[in-house]
């Protein structure tokens, strides 16, 4: 038996310039999420289950760019994205262009666990959807005002923005700093990514990851990231559960979620060395954070851009939710 | 070290009984493949461009289970997908639910090269596709009488089929089947990987997936790390049940035990196909920087063939019968 331990995460690469109050808000929901977690943890969850119920509070609240608050397309539509596995036989579903379902995390697990298949998508996974009778609403339902706003800033610059929105009345404070942390070619106060995730080992070391995105603000229609992709942003096997968030394509490249199981098994790495190996020497120019838990009841993450949303806690009492170094 | 290229037409339950008129056409059609990427590495094209050539050449041919001669899904349509990967860059390209686009290996390319992004699918990699002005078809041109018997067959027995699988047993049916329908489901996902003489290596895999499979099912063949993958150690393309090439990260594995555990190529490919899936699941391709070659597979066969510089070359589709 072994301590459990879980972590989540809410985008790496932060806005220096985040205002105080939208600060407290992440962390406020990033501690109500964790204690989701813990409390069902408490109760002898299994992991998969912990993940999932994890995620799809994320995904219902607006403040993170999953489920309802995703991100736009270049169309001005939702097309959401996720992906679960769970460790100790390594099943998987994901989903990729999804435009009304309530928690895409929830059917990409029915994909691992009522289909015949492991990765479902666009028209496809909403019949797949309606076939299980999940929780569907108007693709208006997921799109908010300040996405909106975010758009259209994005599509005035003309380039593909990441996920992070700062209220319109912020950005014209914003947009005057030169700000220090670029991401994508741009300053970091229009870049920021919040893709959502959550690693669980439960008492029994049993280890699952699941990560839920809307993708790139501005993001070509149809355009697929590294969230649905297994080994790419989300990995769990026997010994670890990975999520991963920032730059969609240098993480597929990278391969960073299998990369960190990968270093464990074949090079024997703890789990800390081993973030900390994959954070380092897999992302070339790309920026990219993650969070990981081990069978051994452990928690790390790791990060090479200026912040991480993120919390993570322990059985032994441990807790802690922070966004800078 | 000179270059080196393998290319694999399908895994799966191909039975020795395979008939002469359904074995040779796709000897000669690897054997065709063969020559056109032996022909491209001697003329100095790059080992990426040798890949997308050699998988379009295989998209081409009905034989086998991309382009044209995909399988079907269970709407009896097709959606192609396909990825490619430059080792040398590790940039890499993908692309799902294609129905119109001639040859899906190259759009990928397209993807890889003309966006800031990694991977299109579906209604947006259709628009892409018209955007770059790529080579379209109705879809009807993808679809083979011999898939929409496949089809029926799988329909018939209520199951999806990987690549190759033997035809159901059904003792209601007299002895004299159609030709087609007996022992004929040898088709497979196609890829190509290669290594020039300065150790650069690409991949590229292009399939129409599994028969039978839903609508908006995505396999491994679109997935870098699961189907594709190429690095600075070597060049892997992976076939079979894509939901376990998938769960077991099998082209990116390869690498990994080679960078890790320091093993060679054929060590590392060994042991993902032996040990690390389950067995009838999964076939692979792959070539090093050092120019070496392994083409293991856990399944009865596997169409393939291989050849190295110096002169040596291979086609085959079981273990111990080496066509040349």
């Amino acid at each position: 038996m072994v301590g459990w331990a879980i972590a989540v995460h809410g985008g790496a690469g932060v806005d220096p310039n985040l205002p105080p109050r939208r600060q407290e808000e992440a962390k406020q929901l990033l501690t109500h999420c964790l204690n989701l977690g813990i409390s069902a943890l408490s109760s002898n969850a299994s992991a998969v289950d912990v993940v999932e119920l994890v995620v799809r509070q994320l995904e219902s609240n607006p403040l993170f760019n999953s489920g309802r608050g995703s991100a736009l397309t270049a169309k001005g539509t939702v097309e959401m994205e996720a992906s679960i596995m769970d460790g100790a036989k390594r099943r998987c579903g994901a989903v990729s262009g999804l435009s009304t379902v309530k928690n895409p995390v929830s059917l990409a697990r029915l994909v691992m666990e009522k289909s015949p298949h492991s990765y479902l998508a666009f028209s496809g996974a909403e019949e797949f959807a309606r076939q299980q009778g999940v929780e569907v609403e108007n693709n208006e339902y997921f799109i908010t005002p300040d996405n909106v706003g975010m758009l259209k800033l994005a599509k005035e610059a003309n380039t593909i923005m990441f996920d992070y929105r700062i209220p319109i009345a912020g950005y014209e404070k914003c947009i005057g700093f030169e700000s220090p942390v670029k991401m994508n070619g741009l300053p970091i106060s229009i870049y920021a990514p919040e893709t959502v995730g959550c690693v669980v080992v439960d008492s029994e070391g049993r280890c699952a990851a699941a990560t839920s995105t809307g993708g790139l603000m501005n993001k070509m229609s149809g355009r697929i990231g590294d969230s649905p992709l297994i080994g790419a942003g989300t990995y769990a096997c026997e010994v670890c559960g990975v999520s991963c968030t920032g730059e969609g394509e240098a993480i597929i490249r990278g391969t960073l979620a299998r990369e960190v199981a990968a270093v464990m098994e074949y090079k024997g790495l703890r789990l800390q060395e081993a973030v900390d190996f994959v954070i380092k020497h897999r992302l070339d120019e790309g920026f990219a954070g993650l969070i990981a838990v081990s069978n051994k009841g452990e928690v790390a993450y790791g990060f090479n851009c200026n912040g991480m949303f993120r919390g993570c806690a322990t059985e032994d009492g441990f807790m802690e939710v922070e966004i800078w170094e | 070290m000179g270059w080196a290229i393998a290319l694999h037409g399908g895994a799966g339950d191909i039975p020795y009984s395979l008939t002469p008129e359904r074995r040779q056409p796709r000897e000669e059609a690897l054997r065709h493949c063969l020559q056109i990427g032996i022909k491209a590495l001697n003329s100095k094209f790059t080992p990426l461009d040798v890949v997308e050539l050699v998988v379009r050449e295989l998209e081409n041919i009905p034989h086998f289970n991309a382009g044209r001669g995909s399988v079907l899904t269970n709407k009896g349509t097709v959606e192609m997908e396909a990825s490619i990967m430059d080792g040398k860059t590790m940039k890499c390209g993908a692309v799902s639910g294609l129905t119109t686009v001639v040859n899906a290996v190259s759009l990928a390319r397209l993807v890889m090269e003309n966006t800031p992004h990694i991977y299109l699918a579906f209604d947006g990699a259709e628009d892409f596709a018209r955007q770059q002005g790529v080579e379209t078809v109705d879809s009807s041109h993808f679809i083979t009488p011999e898939n929409i018997e496949r089809l029926n067959q799988a329909k018939d027995a209520n199951r999806v089929q990987i690549d190759y699988t033997q035809p159901i047993q059904n003792d209601t049916k007299n002895e004299t089947e159609p030709p087609f329908a007996n022992g004929d489901s040898q088709i497979g996902t196609v890829g190509c990987v290669a290594v020039d003489s300065n150790g650069n290596l690409a991949s590229a895999t292009s399939t129409g997936g599994l028969v039978n499979k839903m609508v908006g099912r995505i396999g491994d063949t679109p997935v870098i790390g699961a189907g594709t993958y190429a690095n600075e150690f070597c060049a892997v393309s992976a076939t079979g049940k894509g939901e376990a090439i998938i769960r077991g990260t099998v082209a990116r594995d390869v690498a990994a035990l080679m960078e890790f555990k320091g093993l060679s190529l054929k060590e590392a490919a060994d042991i993902v196909v032996q040990e690390r899936t389950p067995k009838g699941t999964v076939g692979l391709v792959a070539v090093s920087a050092a120019g070496e070659i392994a083409m293991p597979y856990n399944t009865t066969g596997m169409f393939r063939a291989c050849a190295t510089e110096d002169g040596y070359s291979e086609v085959a589709i079981w273990p111990d019968t080496k066509i040349e």
